[in-house]
């Protein structure tokens, strides 16, 4: 042993701080630190000859040397598999070749693992632990310069928003912090316009001029200063995250005044449409629709874009564990029963060179959101059951990231109220600095002195936290414990209590709230988005059962507050009244939002290139691309059968690995009674017509659901926009066309909205201009199937069996993936005829009803050409079709358009020669044609216009084509 | 009929129980879901039960290894009733994250060893990652383990984990496993014959799914026989026809029956 190292370990031992790490054996492998020895090759550095890794575990406080080398071998390693060292290094290490990188996490940021390892420790009998945490330590053998170390090191394996490279002298936690009560006022009845301009823009507000000046007549009826935490909590309840000020305010529409968008659209179609299993749409955290006599069904969808662009596996986690939040705040608390999620990322194999300063690569972005979805649904036990992945340059610096979820409630537990004199319970995590804009970020250079600690805007979470809040939540809600709840989420308690208090009012003692450390000021403590929290109202003689409740479960619960009746929102803090503003003023007291918008229709080039003869290479690229290619790398690291309902999972066929339609499941494992959830979105359509992109996104939802053997007699949509500067009158105006796109067609399917979400400003500056994302709009449909044994799935079934198109082909490539392939757009982008669309839907149910249908796949991506071979590689069989024969709603001369087409409406159906002739006359006067057959030998053949073969392609070099970009 | 009653054990993180619970329903068995605490503060005994299941899940988060702060805390409070439990010839079967606890808690492949050092673990699969996916499973030595007697034919049912690599400290711990007919279940090709990745979805040394004590009462697997009772589970059941039940449930009557026969 080395001096320096001995005298290192000699002044760890007298601050009483360990540091153990542990390694997997050398003789076994190391799949974490192999997986990264291929991600520092996909950087271009290939000196690099074994990756291995290490978790690092510190520890401080009063423990004996035996004490902690029981920790170590009994808990912390592994005796199969792993060893350990206290103090030193899990690897034999040295030579110049050797490179050790260790990364810790930030002060104040979640460290899931190290609060399970206090509670480990406890259970072996040994006290003295005052903290712990983790680290990872990554030892890299190979010839590395030290700037491909750190290029190593920073796109790979630190991101300094929520972690640093460790040092020697690395601190296990936070030291602590008073906190002495200081009430700040800002003064803000003499200010001049300007000035509270510049105000808002200081303190972060995002409050405009004529909000601030609503805020200035207020306190000046009042005659006095706001305190900071009452101007918060105001920034906060009007923010465009909690009103949508957009989509509720006026907008000039070239003209014609649109009063509140929403209302006069989605809303309307819904209100219109007066579905009686609509339960309650556009209230509560989720929508809510009739199930079954027991039970009803909630939905809903997020968004959390910019956490996953900063922190892609933190905010992708967070994002997850925010929708739970919302089925779980839904009525009484709804059980979460599975997930769908949607991203769109750039193209992974975009080039290093092309990112703009401080954004992380997409592939590191994909993989991070992947494993943060994977990490807290796994553990929170809901299914991941479907979802998307798009890509497209667009989504380079601002990616999107939709997380949905359906949740189980009792239909007597859908109603939820406040009344005065209940109290306030705080359920769930500790609340720290998490998420507090504008808060500093300080990392590294942390003092026992400093009274300045920040997690910053990114989180981790800690889905245990949430699981247990959920177990104990739905006992609490069958004991009748509490009156009303709701989550936490962005806005922290200022939103949720805010929200819940407005018919009445609250008070709450903030000095009350449990805190994770301490220091914490009184308004950080009020807007702090500490995940996995949430808001009960307890009638007075039911609190002690309810705190026992929670505490039987481990969870916190702390009273914090009651509801008043007095219609104000009191805070104190020790007693001392922080705040005082009135729920009408909160709530109803800002001014609306008055924004201009003026459509001017883009034109792109049209497309000139002949017909290329020969397709099969056409259709190759095409499922080869990144929209098209198979997402089962992405699936497969989804538990998507959790929970035992699982009837059409993600990956169907003969070797389970064909792209299936909706997602079919039971919520009741003792029913055959079952929903259908689907996805449509399209990144391409948008660029032309937001309009044409809504009506085709529904129709493809749709679509999914009618053809797993659902109807449409019973389907609920979300609606949710991710869309760009709400302030450029353009951007603005397509989000118009989209909310009127919305509403025309999903009024003629009879499907109405019964919840959405909208985030605006995903906009980013380039070379100091603010550029938006592609208008991305996804609807969801949540189906409810009368009997699940009546589904099918997308895989051909049996040889001798006819293929059927259903719908007309119009030369609709305008944004198709055949375009794109070629770098073109176009401008004619598929339309929706959606009186004929529903009538064919409705046909195809009665024809999937009665049993004539053995398989059924959407035309969407890549059109009929895509959809025909990802049938036939799922079932692994052949299959020979015909253009002549396709259904056509015009002339089309060409063998590629009547191919890649990507014309709205349109179904592939298998159906036995038997059957044929009912199956037509179950489809009457909807347009549908014969088109091919389904063959024992494995190619997939083609005929054109003029008889010739166009296409003659290997199943599997068509399943490897599309399998392998992904393949990761 | 006697009823036999099942003691399913919950803790932060389990969420495998409540099918866990419908499959042992619907082999006949009364279910109580119980919380750990219960048992630690003796609210609940797990004498008056037959079979103790530790159902799938991510109890703790998974955090150090998987399984392993549940382990440690049967070991800490609850090891003497366990052991009675065990004593008395009463069943045990541990599901996923449930077969890693009994692991790790030295409850396999040998109870009376569960105080030496530990022989075998459930590792990180060699894909590095959490995976879904169906496997095949041959019964090893089935009249060994009394949840597979008479079971003559490969099962098919999903696993989903990213711990689930079976190794042994030293092969001669394998060969007395071999000898002893402890090996239970192993993953193999759909046609029956020993297989690599994906059917071995993990790397497990001999493809090693589950393995049980030598009394053959208390079990341990990976796979999820609770998510193939029901013949809709099935991933290609709209091309292969819906079978009369899923391949998992006879793991379930098997025990039940037992229990009621024996206990």
């Amino acid at each position: 042993m080395g001096h320096s190292r001995r005298r290192r370990e000699a002044e760890r031992d007298s601050l009483k701080a360990y540091r153990i790490e542990v390694a997997m054996s050398p003789d076994l492998r190391d799949a974490a630190g192999e997986a990264l020895k291929d991600d520092i090759l996909d950087l271009g550095i290939e000196s690099v000859r074994s990756v291995r890794t290490a978790q690092v575990y510190r520890l401080e406080g009063d423990l004996s040397r035996a004490d902690v080398e029981r920790i170590a071998s009994d808990l912390l390693a592994d005796g199969v598999s792993q060893r350990y060292s206290i103090g030193g290094s899990a690897f034999a290490e040295g030579g110049e070749q050797f490179h050790a990188v260790e990364v810790a996490y930030n002060p104040g940021v979640m460290d899931p693992v190290a609060i399970s390892v206090l509670k480990a420790i406890a259970d072996l009998g040994i006290s003295g632990v005052d903290r712990a945490s983790t680290a990872q330590r990554y030892c890299i053998e190979g010839a590395l310069s030290e700037e491909a170390l750190a290029t190593i090191t920073n796109r790979l394996l630190v991101n300094r928003v929520i972690q640093h490279l460790a040092t020697d002298v690395e601190r296990t936690s936070l030291p602590s912090a008073t906190y002495r009560l200081e009430i700040r006022r800002i003064p803000i009845t003499d200010a001049s316009p300007e000035e509270l301009e510049e105000l808002s823009d200081s303190g972060q507000l995002f409050l405009d001029r004529r909000e601030m000046a609503a805020i200035q007549d207020y306190f000046r009826g009042l005659g006095r200063e706001p305190t900071d935490v009452e101007l918060e909590t105001l920034a906060q309840t009007w923010s465009e995250h909690c009103v949508h000020k957009t989509m509720r305010g006026r907008v000039d529409y070239g003209g014609h005044l649109i009063d509140g968008l929403l209302q006069s659209t989605i809303v309307r179609a819904t209100k219109e449409l007066a579905k009686d299993w609509c339960i309650s749409v556009f209230e509560d955290n989720a929508g809510i629709i009739a199930f079954d006599d027991e039970y009803n069904i909630c939905f809903k969808v997020e968004t959390h874009n910019h956490p996953s662009a900063l922190e892609p596996y933190g905010g992708a986690g967070t994002g997850i564990g925010g929708v739970l939040r919302d089925p779980m705040g839904t009525g009484l608390g709804a059980k979460p029963i599975l997930s769908t999620d949607v991203f769109c990322f750039a193209p992974p194999d975009t080039p290093y060179d092309a990112l703009p300063d401080g954004v992380l690569h997409p592939k590191r972005i994909m993989k991070g959101v992947v494993a943060g979805v994977r990490d807290y649904g796994n553990r929170m036990g809901v299914p991941t059951v479907n979802g998307a992945v798009l890509f497209d340059e667009g989504y380079l610096s601002n990616p999107v990231i939709y997380c949905g979820n359906v949740g189980l409630i009792p239909r007597n537990r859908c109603e939820k109220r406040v009344s005065p004199g209940d109290m306030i319970v705080l359920v769930g995590g500790r609340t720290g600095r998490d998420g507090i804009h504008g808060a500093t970020f300080s990392s590294g250079e942390l003092t026992p002195e400093s009274e300045v600690v920040s997690a910053g805007a990114v989180q981790i979470g800690n889905p245990i936290v949430e699981k247990k809040l959920l177990d104990a939540l739905l006992e609490a809600r069958e004991k009748e414990l509490y009156r009303c709840i709701t989550d936490c989420g962005g806005g922290g308690l200022s939103s949720a209590v805010g929200e819940m208090g407005q018919d009445v009012g609250v008070l709450v003692d903030l000095e009350k709230v449990p805190l994770k450390y301490e220091g914490l000021r009184y308004d950080e403590i009020w807007i702090s988005e500490a995940q996995e929290r949430m808001i009960l109202a307890v009638p007075p003689d039911k609190v002690e059962e309810c705190l026992q409740a929670f505490a039987d479960e481990d969870v916190e619960a702390t009273v914090i507050g009651t509801f008043t009746g007095d219609g104000q929102l009191r805070l104190h803090y020790d007693g001392t009244p922080v705040g005082d503003l009135s729920m009408e003023f909160l709530h109803r007291g800002y001014p609306r939002s008055e924004k201009a918008a003026e459509w001017t229709p883009p034109t792109f080039g049209e497309p000139e290139f002949g017909d290329p003869g020969e397709l099969g290479d056409w259709l190759l690229s095409l499922l080869g691309s990144w929209n098209i290619a198979s997402k089962e790398w992405v699936v497969r690291q989804y538990d998507h059968e959790v929970q035992g309902g699982s009837v059409l999972k993600p990956l169907v066929g003969a070797l389970c690995d064909g792209p299936g339609d909706a997602a079919v499941w039971r919520p009741r494992l003792d029913s055959y009674r079952g929903i259908a959830v689907a996805n449509g979105i399209n990144a391409q359509y948008g660029k032309i017509d937001p309009y044409w992109m809504a009506a085709s996104v529904i129709d493809e939802a749709l679509r999914q659901i009618v053809a797993v053997g659902a109807s449409l007699d019973h389907v609920a949509l979300l609606d949710n926009f991710s869309w760009g500067d709400p302030d450029d009158p353009q951007q603005l105006a397509g989000l118009v066309r989209a909310c009127q796109g919305c509403y025309d067609i999903a009024k003629v399917f009879g499907t109405p909205f019964i919840s959405g979400k909208d985030s605006l400003n995903n906009c980013y500056l380039v070379d100091g201009n603010l550029v938006s994302i592609p208008p991305t709009l996804l609807v969801s449909a949540l189906a409810v199937v009368d009997d699940v044994r009546a589904c099918i799935s997308m895989d051909l079934k049996e040889p001798g069996d006819y293929l059927y198109i259903v719908g007309l082909t119009y030369e609709e490539l305008g944004g198709s993936q055949y375009y794109c392939r070629r770098g073109l757009i176009g401008n004619r982008v598929p339309r929706v005829d959606a009186h004929a669309s529903r009538r064919a839907m409705s046909a195809l149910s009665r024809a999937c009803r009665s049993g004539l249908v053995r398989s059924c796949h959407d035309c969407s991506e890549g059109g009929l050409g895509v959809a025909a071979a990802e049938m036939a590689f799922a079932g692994n069989r052949g299959l020979e079709i015909d253009l002549a024969r396709v259904s056509t709603g015009e002339q089309i001369s060409r063998n590629d358009y009547l191919l890649f087409s990507e014309s709205n409406s349109r179904f592939l159906v298998e159906v036995h020669p038997d059957r044929a002739e009912e199956f037509e006359a179950v489809l009457g006067d909807v347009r549908h044609a014969r088109i091919g057959v389904v063959c024992e030998e494995g190619r997939f053949v083609a005929r054109g216009l003029g008889g010739e073969n166009v296409m003659d392609l290997e199943i599997a070099a068509m399943r490897e084509a599309w399998q392998a970009p992904l393949r990761w | 009929m006697n009823s036999v009653r099942v003691l399913i054990l919950r803790t932060a993180g389990t969420n495998c129980d409540l099918e866990t619970a419908h499959a042992f329903e619907r082999a006949g068995a009364e279910v109580g879901l119980v919380h750990i605490n219960r048992l630690k503060l003796h609210e609940v005994e797990l004498a008056p039960y037959h079979i103790f299941a530790i159902p799938g899940g991510f109890t703790y988060g998974d955090d150090i290894a998987a399984g392993k702060i549940l382990a440690n805390e049967l070991r800490r409070f609850i090891f003497d009733e366990i052991s009675q439990f065990i004593a008395q010839g009463r069943l045990v079967l541990g599901i996923c994250n449930g077969f890693q606890v009994l692991v790790k808690a030295g409850l396999l492949p040998d109870p009376a060893n569960a105080d030496g050092p530990q022989q075998v673990t459930l590792t990180y699969n060699d894909s590095g990652r959490f995976e879904d996916r169906w496997v095949w499973l041959r019964v090893v030595n089935g009249d060994r383990c009394v949840f597979t007697r008479g079971i003559g034919h490969l099962l098919h049912m999903p696993v989903a984990h990213a711990e689930g690599k079976f190794i042994a400290k030293e092969s001669t711990v394998l060969q007395r496993l071999q000898t002893a007919g402890s090996i239970t279940f192993e993953y193999v090709h759909p046609e029956g014959r020993p297989a690599d990745y994906p059917w071995n979805p993990n790397g497990s040394i001999g493809g090693i799914a589950g393995i049980c004590d030598a009394s053959g009462r208390i079990l341990g697997l990976m796979p999820h026989p609770e998510r193939h009772v029901d013949p809709t589970q099935h991933p290609r059941w709209t091309r292969e026809g819906l079978k009369h039940e899923g391949d998992g449930l006879v793991i379930f009557r098997n025990a039940v029956e037992f229990a009621r026969k024996h206990l």
